[in-house]
């Protein structure tokens, strides 16, 4: 038997997942192969809204290879037609399961088994279809969502037709016959100008482009702003941005004809999820349908959701009988799979004269695009939480207006509304001090919490659960050498080199570890957050894992298998991790929101203890000892002061399994099962100095060095954390210098593929400088935090302070994500009052913004 | 991102794919590295029903000393061309430029044939090769032509290329201490260039001689910045920030959301400001 080391927390085992990821041997949807399957390709409108005049599929059935071909208008009675009627799943229609739990404790009409019969529903034409979970207010308009469109399409990429063959490339040649007449209609392609007087109506029956209004208030607003020596108002744009999973998505659907249900494997964050919603959407018995998520190839919140795209695999499956394959090709990835970001943030700050901040209003246009997807419009919510950053005030007043436009709908991406908050209070923070004259890095510390390790009360009415700015900052400009870095941009200035020193901040925290069940009902997310875990050690004394989480990239298997291994004083190769697979358990909560650590990596934690009690009493009976005597330490029992006695835990788990002799009243085997709903969020935090050279008469924005200092908590696998660390500050980077999804006048996405959307590669990012701190969290037994996305949240505002720091000589105080070559120089020509010709917001369809953002209000007359 | 249905056939030798082309016609397509054929055919904005595929002419991929200039295969791929010692030491340009061609892979597949019969203003061999003055030599059924590449680019992915003709040489002079130059502007290394400015400058008794310089992206072919280039014609070194502020002139570059037309035409000032004065320290 293997030795196992002490402990494997805290250590870099090489990622167990890596071999086959790297060697192309993982089992992606696209490699699944079923006999009998038939493909799908699907025509996609190119208008941004028009209405279909008429649509007639009938030349593409004919086509080679063509078995079958459907418009919107076919399919309309198939979606929630299941031909062996089942009572359990029916009324989800515009109604989250959170809505429907709610309603059946106050005894109202629905509850998960009415059935139309008994509820008396609307006729199929009059239901409204919708993907959406977190549904923000009782007022909310939620538009029908047709999986294939039938009269009017709402954004370039909606589907209007579909088309089965027996493989992609004739479906593919086969759309070219489809008929389709459009009466174009006018598209709205801004925010600003959906909410404007007389704006075209993106969904005309719903009668405005605002879907919901949601606010949220502490303190004395009105008080804080009276009493400011200063007040600053800011407005900051948030580019919409491409998720870009290098793994598309993909789904397989597989009829069973034995239990007359379904398996679905499909490129997705959230298997357990989408079954559910899938069962109701398409009325499957929930109990016939199992979804497996195979090797998924990224997801950064694009997976986060249920398409279309599935619903129609399902149902296809369901009406023809067989299993149904369709596989997303890049262009349609760009179109079609979730967009990210798309916020208008006006911001405003009260502060007195020392910089001390008093109060902060916080008012967001978030872009919702055409339809409303599962948690679109709780985005800017999650962001509401962290607008106040690590800096401690008494008021704070929030409200985010979702909006219809006519382009690709919005949810969850990397970060998740954080990002934008980060971004703004990190950004205002710099106006503030400029305005009172004090270097950013003092006015930061002006306003930071003492360092705290107990849950402390914020100005959005959560609880922080620990923090330490001072020492992560301190930390970061000794990294830096912030002094030798204010030499050397001194000396740059004085000399007027063409290439100029950019230093720039970010002090952040974000929330991690989603979330309480009771927070998420209170938000009306339609979801709950626990997480759970099963570890079950097998005959052999090897161990399975089954977790709720469902990596797809972070390496679950590798760090669930450390947590297990040293809880259990076995080795880590004894151990494996199974995950994605409902079969396995219905129950899991899935992977986002840096979750699953804090979450799920506790469960597993919390099971294994479990299990170790269960073997601690086990083997106290075979050793004929006390079990307050029995001591546990590197996967053995022994008994106190005689170290001779003892047992390995294998030898107790082929014990349990046995069953011949074990404790009275003992059941068999070693499997415990844990479902664990945290009492808070965890919130990691760290301090960013990204440095920039600025190329003066070009516009060019080189990063020359990136330092930071973030404290995840305990690390469980420094090699995943640094991956973590990279990759989100890749991430940040690109928003702040690099991506863009732009659209045209018309609604046309002009970004629509990897040579206009610019992903930075190597080439473009900096050697990373990073060190860790590690503050506890109270919430969670392992003090654990996660890290998924604390790069993407705290790099942008680090990235554009410091360019605006470089070119601060000109007297420029901002300039809008991303910070391209063009962007700068046009600042640089308004800076010097010279024509800078046509600009790039007049080609990109979004509100112009660069030099006058700044409208500050009092200054420091003290 | 799925090509039409399309025939492939293996052209042995250059006489053979010009007998190829000519059967098919229109409908076909001679295939290089693929690497700006396939991506538009993916996308179905070229649809060739028959692809000859020159990548198994072995004659084609060669770097040759001619004694008073260099010959290229048109075969020769980007990243055997950024190898190549000969090139190195006597067309640099060369070289160097094809390795700031897109990425590694790109360069690995990509040849200079490709990118000067594709005719893509926004390539930057092409504006190298004008600002070397190098002749392209094509093969068709009517025999064979040699062609100053000054000529040879006539409108946006245009050539003077007829259907049944292949390019099978690209002569290029060598620098003899010459100085050169290539400025390209992108925003990711692995980009086209948003502006690429070539230049190639001789030296006469402490002035500039004569520079030549070709202009990448400013117009729907590549161009040479010819009032610059009389400018800077026996200027003093001095004088070149003066000189090439005439660069952009007679150039008609695009707005896109990359850069406006303004912003191009700045960007190819200031590097062809750059180049000429790298040209000059080498
Ligand atoms: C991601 C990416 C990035 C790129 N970045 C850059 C860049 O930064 N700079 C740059 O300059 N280029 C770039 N390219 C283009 C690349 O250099 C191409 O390889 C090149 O332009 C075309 O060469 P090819 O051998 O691939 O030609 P192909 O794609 O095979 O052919 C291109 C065209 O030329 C014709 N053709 C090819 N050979 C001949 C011949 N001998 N005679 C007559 N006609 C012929 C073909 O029929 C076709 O119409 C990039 C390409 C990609 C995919």
């Amino acid at each position: 038997m293997t030795q196992a080391p002490e402990r494997y927390i805290g250590g870099g085992v090489p990622r167990k997942e890596d071999p086959a990821l790297v060697t192309g041997r993982a089992n992606w949807t696209d490699n699944i192969k079923l006999p009998g399957m038939l493909h799908v390709s699907l025509l996609r409108s190119p208008y941004a809204h028009a209405k279909i005049t008429s649509i007639d599929v009938s030349a593409a059935r004919e086509q080679p290879g063509v078995v079958a071909a459907f418009t919107g208008d076919d399919l309309a009675e198939d979606w929630d037609k299941n031909p062996q009627a089942n009572p359990a799943a029916v009324t989800g229609y515009g109604m989250s399961l959170d809505q429907r739990v709610r309603q059946a404790q106050e005894g109202g009409e629905s509850s998960v088994t009415d059935t139309p019969e008994t509820t008396g529903e609307q006729p199929v034409d009059e239901k409204t279809r919708t993907f959406v979970s977190w549904i923000p207010t009782d007022d909310t308009k939620i538009p029908n969502h047709w999986p294939v469109a039938r009269d009017e399409v709402n954004y370039a990429g909606d589907i209007v037709a579909v088309v089965v063959a027996t493989d992609r490339y004739k479906a593919q040649d086969a759309l070219e016959f489809i008929e389709v007449d459009y009466e174009p209609m006018e598209p709205v392609v801004d925010v600003e100008a959906a909410v404007a007087d007389g704006a075209p109506l993106v969904h005309e029956d719903i009668g405005t482009n605002e879907s919901f209004t949601w606010t949220l208030a502490t303190g004395d607003i009105d008080d804080a702003f009276n009493r400011a020596d200063v007040t600053i108002k800011e407005r900051y744009l948030q580019q919409r941005l491409i998720p870009n999973a290098i793994e598309t998505r993909g789904v397989v659907a597989n009829p069973d004809a034995i239990t007359g249900g379904y398996t679905v494997y499909s490129s997705t964050q959230i298997p357990h999820i989408l079954k559910y919603v899938l069962a109701v959407y398409c009325d499957v018995p929930e109990q016939q349908l199992r979804v497996v998520a195979p090797d998924v190839g990224g997801g950064f919140g694009s997976k986060l959701n249920v398409y279309a795209e599935e619903v129609i695999a399902l149902v296809l499956a369901r009406k023809l009988g067989v299993p149904i394959k369709w596989i997303e090709d890049r262009s349609e990835n760009y179109l079609a799979t979730i967009h990210g970001r798309g916020q208008v943030q006006d911001i405003e700050l009260a502060a007195t004269s020392e910089g001390k901040i008093l109060g902060m209003r916080v008012n967001l246009l978030a872009d919702m695009g055409a339809y409303l997807m599962l948690d679109g419009p709780g985005i800017p919510i999650l962001g509401a939480f962290v607008y106040p950053g690590v800096y401690t005030f008494d008021a704070y007043d929030f409200s985010v207006t979702g909006v219809f436009t006519n382009m690709t709908p919005t949810d969850a991406y990397r970060g998740a509304g954080r990002p934008e908050a980060c971004f703004a209070i990190e950004r205002i923070i710099e106006a503030l001090a400029r305005e009172v004259g004090l270097d950013p890095v003092e006015v930061r510390r002006r306003n930071f919490y003492e360092p705290f390790d107990e849950p402390t009360d914020t100005p959005a009415g959560i609880q922080y659960d620990s923090m330490n700015m001072p020492m992560v900052l301190d930390r970061v400009l000794e990294l830096a050498d912030y002094e030798g870095l204010l030499e050397e941009q001194r000396r740059r200035r004085e000399s007027g080199d063409p290439v100029q020193l950019g230093i720039g901040f970010s002090t952040y925290t974000e929330i991690c570890g989603l979330a309480p069940s009771q927070v998420l009902a209170g938000l009306r997310t339609g979801g709950s957050g626990w997480e759970t875990a099963k570890v079950q050690m097998l005959a052999s004394g090897k161990v399975e894992v089954i977790t709720g989480t469902s990596p797809h990239g972070q390496g679950h298997v590798t760090s669930w298998s450390q947590i297990a291994a040293d809880a259990l004083g076995v080795d880590v190769n004894d151990v494996e991790i199974l995950h994605g697979d409902t079969a396995l358990s219905p129950y899991g909560r899935d992977t986002y929101g840096s979750r699953s650590l804090p979450v799920g990596g506790v469960s597993v934690h919390l099971a294994a203890q479990q299990v170790v009690d269960k073997a601690r009493k086990i083997s106290a009976h075979m050793l004929e000892a006390a079990e307050g005597d029995m001591e546990f330490e590197g996967g053995r029992f022994s008994v106190a002061g005689s170290p001779d006695q003892n047992v390995t835990i294998q030898d107790v788990a082929a014990a349990a399994y046995m069953n011949y002799d074990l404790p009275e009243g003992m059941e068999p085997v070693l499997s415990e099962e844990v479902f664990w709903d945290p009492p808070n969020f965890t919130f990691p935090f760290g301090a960013h100095i990204c440095v920039t050279e600025v190329d003066t008469e070009t516009g060019f924005v080189k990063i020359r060095d990136y330092f930071g200092v973030d404290d995840c908590g305990p690390v469980i696998n420094p090699i995943i954390v640094d991956g973590q660390l990279h990759g989100g500050i890749a991430q940040g980077v690109a928003q702040a210098l690099y991506e863009e999804a732009i659209y045209d006048e018309e609604g046309n996405l002009t970004t629509g593929s990897m040579v206009d959307y610019l992903i930075p590669g190597a080439p473009e990012l900096p050697k990373y400088t990073l060190e860790r701190t590690v503050t506890p969290s109270p919430t969670n037994v392992m003090g654990v935090k996660g890290v998924g996305e604390a790069g993407t949240i705290g790099a942008p505002p680090a990235v554009i302070n410091s360019v605006v720091d470089a070119l601060s000589p000109y007297g420029i105080t901002h300039i809008d994500m991303p910070a391209s070559p063009w962007k700068v120089w046009q600042a640089i020509q308004d800076a010097q009052g010279q024509e800078a010709g046509t600009r790039d917001a007049d080609l990109s369809g979004r509100p112009s913004q660069a030099a006058d953002s700044t409208d500050t209000e009092g200054g420091t007359d003290s | 991102m799925i090509p039409i249905a399309f025939d492939y056939e293996v052209a042995e030798s250059v006489d053979h794919a010009i007998e190829l082309l000519k059967e098919n016609g229109d409908e076909a397509k001679l295939l290089a590295g693929g690497h700006s054929l396939l991506p538009i055919m993916k996308l179905r904005l070229a649809t060739p029903t028959v692809l000859i595929d020159l990548g198994r002419i072995d004659d084609l991929n060669y770097v040759r000393d001619e004694g008073d200039h260099l010959a290229i295969g048109a075969m020769t791929r980007h990243c055997d061309m950024e190898r190549d010692a000969t090139l190195q030491e006597q067309c640099g340009l060369i070289s160097y430029t094809a390795s700031l061609v897109g990425d590694p892979q790109v360069r690995h597949r990509g040849t200079i044939g490709g990118s000067v019969s594709h005719g893509d203003a926004a390539s930057d061999l092409p504006s190298a090769l004008l600002a070397l003055e190098a002749n392209f030599v094509i093969k068709g059924s009517g025999g064979e032509r040699t062609v100053a590449a000054g000529d040879f680019f006539e409108d946006y992915l245009q050539t003077t290329l007829a259907p049944d003709e292949v390019l099978t040489e690209i002569q290029v002079p060598k620098l003899n201490g010459a100085g050169w130059s290539y400025k390209k502007f992108n925003r990711r290394a692995q980009d086209w260039a948003v502006v690429g400015v070539a230049a190639v400058v001789e030296r006469s008794n402490g002035s500039i001689g004569s520079a030549r310089i070709g202009l990448t992206n400013m117009g729907s072919t590549p161009l040479r910045a010819t009032a610059a280039e009389s400018a800077l014609s026996g200027a003093d070194p001095s004088s070149v920030a003066e000189a090439t502020s005439s660069a952009d002139e007679g150039t008609s570059p695009s707005s896109d959301i990359a850069a406006s037309s303004e912003y191009r035409r700045h960007l190819a000032r200031v590097l062809s400001r750059r180049a000429v004065e790298e040209a000059l320290s080498r």
